[in-house]
């Protein structure tokens, strides 16, 4: 079947006829900084352009929308060559707070939200956010834990389904 | 908007006519007067963050005011030109 028949079968929903793409369901993985925030920035940007989008926190990005780790979530500096400070130096205590700090700093300077405060204003965006029931099973976690603008936990069939017609981005 | 300093009231009506605003209400008008005063003050389009924060509107608010792309749609009514930062 060449890629004409299979335009013609199976029309894809993903784009309007001009390709502007009409929902993304982002995932995120990781729960450092540097992990979780690409995801967030890609949601906001998404809703900033009228794009529909989900969030989908999985396995240590649980730590982004934990009410007790959402304003601690920190930059790797142990393993993270891209940060060019060598791991013995990364492991020492208060390492990874310092450079957090700084670069907090520098995000403030763009006008880039805290985490707490960036999923309050992707949820107002209209933005659905949801936990990866498999992660919170495995973690002994329950809805109690998670911050307000988490809308539901789901399994990944439920999230292929909220997926549909549109374009998954994995962090 | 080729030349920001011809911007006026009645263009900005005509603007958000064409992007699917018929009529700009005293809400609309919050926040395109707050965003032109931001960027007079300090040179840069005012992100949705700086909008909610300094400018008192919530994002739900926004994206009602001006659905689907509130940071480029009330910049251009406001004759500001796209927003060029990420957030």
């Amino acid at each position: 079947m060449n890629t004409d028949t299979l335009k013609r079968v199976a029309p894809q929903a993903e784009t309007t006829g001009n390709g502007k793409i009409k929902k993304v369901s982002i995932v995120v993985s990781k729960g450092t900084l540097e992990g979780i925030y690409p995801g967030l920035i890609m949601a906001n940007g998404a809703r900033m352009e009228g794009i529909e989008a989900n969030l989908f926190f999985t396995f240590f990005g649980l730590d982004a929308i934990i009410k007790k780790r959402i304003n601690k979530v920190k930059v790797a500096t142990v393993g993270n060559p891209a940060l060019h400070i060598p791991s013995f130096i990364g492991v020492i205590p208060g390492m990874s707070a310092l450079v957090t700090k700084m670069m907090m700093k520098e995000m403030d300077k763009l006008d880039i939200p805290p985490v707490g405060e960036f999923l309050e204003m992707i949820k107002a965006a209209g933005a659905k956010i949801y936990a990866c029931k498999a992660t919170v099973e495995m973690f002994h976690l329950s809805k109690a834990d998670f911050c307000d603008e988490v809308d539901d936990i789901i399994n990944v069939a439920a999230f292929y389904e909220k997926s549909a017609g549109g374009q998954i981005i994995f962090t | 908007m080729l030349n920001p300093s011809q911007w006026t009231e009645d263009i900005a009506a005509e603007i958000a006519a064409a992007e699917g605003i018929p009529v700009l209400t005293e809400d609309h008008w919050k926040v395109i007067r707050f965003m032109r005063k931001d960027f007079e003050e300090r040179g840069q389009i005012p992100t949705i963050r700086r909008i909610k924060n300094a400018g008192g509107v919530p994002v739900q608010d926004l994206y009602k005011l001006f659905p689907d792309g509130p940071a480029k749609k009330a910049a251009k009514i406001a004759g500001l030109g796209k927003p060029q930062g990420c957030v």
